[in-house]
Order: structure tokens, then sequence, then C-alpha cells
């Protein structure tokens, strides 16, 4: 069994009027199946209000079922007793930057998780430094979280979830805000995890550059996993992810369209490399 | 002639300990009808710059000419300037305050003192122009989703019809189709109604699409500004401050590189697919 299991999972938002009488009934998932190997770096694509982040709510308990299952280290999120446990294994980070950190100085808030739960002091200033190590951010411990960058701020939110040491971390667009910079040492810091201390990654993004590297990739649409496979696979389908309000990768498409354009391009071309190859296999054809 | 930015400077908590200068000697020329992208990185200095242009920041040495009017002289009008020059912040769904989405478009318009009916004219046109469909005008616009929601904030500004429109990152957190959505129709309403447009964005690739010139910001200073092709020619030294070129300039570059003879100033995909076709067509 897999550390994240998703079975028949639905989730319905009831809205109500002033007097609490239902209103209506909007479904955010709708019978949505996943499962995830431990280990494994996930990215989850989808349209705004496709149910991405709902789902993702749902991995650490914010959010229960309204129905199916979801069981995650093998604790059913619906049980809740197990909610705190679920939280230590399955931890979360935001979009924004600035509404994640809270103390005044980087380390503390690195150590803010570990304190909460109880963890002896020693062993938090053990911890802190591993985290921030792990992200590249030791050397800004005792640095004020305001003066960061966003992308150094987003790992220091990062190393606090790390802190927490759980199995699985779940990333909700975590690179929205940043410049391309802060992009990249977030997206580098992310892999470093899940390479180095195999810790799980789902990663939910709206820039398709980002899924190139992962293991494997959902696509949802309506409440509902609509595509899967590779990054290769899920980007071959160039005009279906159009249809689903997405896009794939700038060189993905240039390679797509070089192919509309009668070039003997391969399908799924996804880095410049593999590009630059295929190219120059039809040039020396040409010759 | 929009904006004429003469030496302009600004330092945060000037003379304090914790002094920063996030404008360094600007100078700027910003002419009627341009589209225009700022880059840079985050703290270099373009969120202080474009709230400069709007009077939401005063200068602490030079001076800036709207119209050929310094807007730092006694008796000038700086709520003329903020009606003329619309700013669209970061998240502007956020501002989203009214019981719906039609009164909430109405909201600037109506500031501005013009009649009602002229209010309610405006506030139909813009929303027609952001292409929001006529059966949520009168829903509260928080039932409205992400797309949408950011749609009506934009409507709330173009309703008073400003002469420069000014968007901080209009695409952030919107899906790849929304994103498309809102840079068309901006680059649509500026085809049309000729108005000048500022876009500060961190896709490189929506700013090699859409503007006619960019504006990179570095450390305070302008660092280039010039048209997408030349600026991103200078894809090592954009590396260097945080930035990056569009992936297909990479390309290019490396193809170039590997003794394929082929252009290295595509900014786009379209032109990066003609260039190669003229090479191995």
């Amino acid at each position: 069994m897999g550390i994240i299991e998703a079975k028949d999972l639905v989730h319905e938002y009831i809205i109500r009027d002033e007097e609490g009488n239902v209103e209506s009934i909007r479904t955010a998932l709708d019978h949505m199946d996943l499962s995830v190997e431990a280990g494994q770096f996930i990215a989850v694509l989808g349209h705004n209000g496709s149910g991405k982040s709902t789902f993702a709510k749902h991995l650490n308990a914010l959010l229960t079922p309204s129905e199916g299952t979801l069981i995650v280290d093998g604790m059913d999120v619906s049980d809740e007793s197990l909610t705190y446990d679920i939280r230590q294994e399955a931890g979360m980070v935001f979009q924004n930057p600035d509404n994640q950190i809270i103390a005044s100085v980087v380390q503390e808030d690195v150590g803010f998780g570990p304190e909460n739960i109880g963890v002896p002091t020693e062993e938090i200033w053990e911890r802190v430094e591993k985290s921030l190590k792990a992200v590249g951010m030791w050397q800004y411990r005792e640095h004020s979280p305001n003066k960061l960058s966003g992308g150094q701020k987003q790992r220091v939110a990062i190393a606090g979830v790390m802190a927490m040491e759980p199995k699985c971390i779940i990333l909700d667009e975590p690179t929205a805000m940043l410049d391309p910079n802060g992009r990249k040492e977030v997206l580098e810091a992310v892999h470093a995890l899940n390479r180095e201390k195999g810790v799980t990654i789902i990663l939910i993004t709206h820039y398709m550059e980002e899924v190139v590297d992962a293991d494997y990739v959902y696509v949802m649409d309506q409440g509902k996993v609509v595509l899967e496979g590779n990054p290769r696979g899920i980007f071959s389908q160039v005009e279906t992810l159009k249809e689903h309000r997405l896009d794939v990768p700038q060189i993905t498409l240039l390679a797509h369209e070089l192919q509309k354009a009668g070039l003997a391009i391969p399908d799924g071309i996804l880095t410049r490399e593999e590009l630059i190859d295929a190219l120059q296999k039809v040039a020396d054809k040409r010759k | 002639m929009s904006f004429i930015l003469d030496n302009v400077s600004y330092r945060y908590s000037e003379k304090t300990a914790y002094e920063i200068t996030a404008l360094d000697h600007v100078n700027l020329q910003i002419d009627d009808g341009e589209f225009i992208g700022v880059i840079g990185h985050t703290g270099s200095g373009k969120s202080t710059l474009i709230q400069h242009l709007n009077g939401l920041l005063k200068a602490t040495e030079g001076t800036i000419y709207f119209n050929g009017q310094d807007i730092y002289e006694e008796d000038y009008d700086l709520r003329d300037l903020r009606m003329q020059v619309g700013m669209v912040f970061q998240y502007p769904e956020h501002q989203l305050f009214e019981e719906t989405v039609f009164k909430d478009v109405c909201f600037g318009p109506k500031n501005q003192g013009l009649p009602e009916k002229d209010v309610t004219l405006r506030a139909y046109e813009a929303l027609q122009n952001v292409g929001l469909p006529e059966k949520y005008f009168d829903v509260s616009p928080f039932e409205l989703s992400g797309g949408q929601k950011r749609r009506a904030a934009i409507a709330g500004v173009i309703a008073m019809k400003p002469q420069v429109l000014i968007l901080d990152e209009p695409t952030a957190g919107l899906d790849p189709k929304g994103r498309d959505e809102i840079l068309d129709m901006i680059a649509d309403m500026h085809a049309r109604y000729g108005n000048t447009v500022i876009l500060v964005s961190h896709s490189m690739e929506d700013v090699a699409k859409y503007v006619d010139r960019i504006i990179v910001m570095d450390h305070g200073h302008v660092k280039f500004d010039d048209a997408p092709r030349q600026v991103f020619h200078h894809y090592k030294e954009l590396e260097e401050i945080g930035l990056a070129a569009p992936q297909v300039t990479y390309l290019m570059h490396e193809m170039k590189e590997k003794g394929m003879d082929v252009s290295t100033e595509a900014t786009t995909v379209d032109e990066a697919k003609e260039a190669i076709l003229r090479l191995i067509g």
C-alpha cells in the first residue's frame, strides 16, 4: 500500500443562506482515485477551481472527505483522533510566504513546530540545523525573515515543515509569487529533500516547467483525475491539456509546432537538449 | 508624452539606521500609447517605481512630469493624476468589497463624480471589455472563480478610463488559460484604445510575447531599457541579477553553440519556429 491512497474521494462545499438553510452544494472532489508510493515526486496540475487545493487540504486533514476514503501513511483522515498525527506526517507549504512565517528570527520560526509538539530543546536545535541546511538557508539563521527575498522566505517555510520530520510534504503553488530565481531556489530545495531525505513530495503548480522532473503527474479537472502518467506522456498531449485550460512547457510547445510544420520530431520533447538533438537529426538527414 | 522621470531617487526610512535606497537616480521617458514591461527580481525597485507614477510615493530626490506638468508642484492635483493613472495591484481581487460585481465596478467612476447614467455605462463597458458574462453582474464578487474575480477587479480600474494602466503581476496564481486570457484582454484593449500600459511581471515568456519595450530594474537602477529582443540578448547579465530569458532564447543560443547557423534573436515560440524553419524547413 502506498503512502497516500485516495479511493472514491468526494468533497462537497455546502453553501448556506443566513438562516443556515442549504442554498447550494458544490462538488469540489468527485470520486477521485489516486495512489502515491513513498519517496515519489508527484506533481498535480489543474486549472483554478479544478479541485487541486481541496485535495491538498485533505492530505493533512484540514478538510475531511464527504464520501470515500483517504489514507495517509496508514491513517484514515476521517478519523478525528488521528488529525494531529496526520499533520505531523504530511506537512503543508502554501502560496504566500508572508502568511506562513510567524517568528522574528529565522531559526525561531523553524523551531516553532517542533517546540509545539514538545520536542526536547536540544533536539529542536538539531532539527532546526538539519532543516535549514537542507534548504540552504543555514547562513541566514539569525536574520529577520522580513529582510529575505520571496524564494528565501519560502525555503524557510519549507524548513519549518521539515523540522516536523514529515514523511510527506504538500506544496500548494509554492512559487506563484516568486521571481525566476526564487522559483529555481525553491524547486531545487524541494528536489533535494526528495532525493536526499526520501521525503514524498506532492507539488501543485501552474508552471508547466516545474513538472518536467517529477516522477508522476496527475491532471485534475472538475474534481476528478482526468490524465495521469509520467511528464513525457502527459506533455505529449498538447491539445488535450489545452482543453483542460493547461499548457505545456515552452520547449514542448515549440517542438509540437515544428512537428505540425512537417519536421520529423518525436512527441513529448521536454528539454532543450532533447529538442536540439532531434533538430540535429533532422538537419543531418537533409544533407 | 505621458511620463518623464528626471533623476528620481527614493529612500525608505530616510535618515534612520534602516535607510534603504529603493530608487537610485532613475531617468525614464514613457510615451503615450506604449506597452511596457517592467521586470526585476524581488526588491529590485519595480514596485517602488510604479508607485511613484500615480503619486503613492513621493520621490526623495528628483521630479516626475506627467503630460508636461511637474506632479510635485504645490498646486498640482494628485487626485487628478490618480484618475488618469489606474493601478491594478497584485491580487486585486482582495480589494473587491461591494455586494454585487456591477456595484463594485461602479465604485471608481462614481468617485470620479460622473453622473449616474455615465457610471452605469462605464461599468457595463468595462465588464464587457474584461469579458465577464452578463449573468455574473448581479452576483456577489465572492461567488466568482479566481480568474473571474481578477477580471472584475481589473474592470473596476478600467471603468475609470485611465490614460495609463499599470498592472502589478496581473496573472499571479492564475492557471495557464486564465493567464493567457487576461493578457490577451489587456493587449486587445491596448490595441483598441491606444492607452499606455505598464505591465510588471515575473514571467519572461509573457513579457516577451506582449510588450514592445522592457525596463529591467536592478538595485534601484534601470539596468536595461529596450525592445524585448535586445534586452534578452543580455541573458547572461539577466541571470546575474536573478532574472532569465525565455526558454526559446536559450534554445537558439545553444543551437548556435552546437554549430547550427540559426538567428539567436527569437524571444517567442512563433519567432523561434520561424527561425528554425528558415534553417531546416
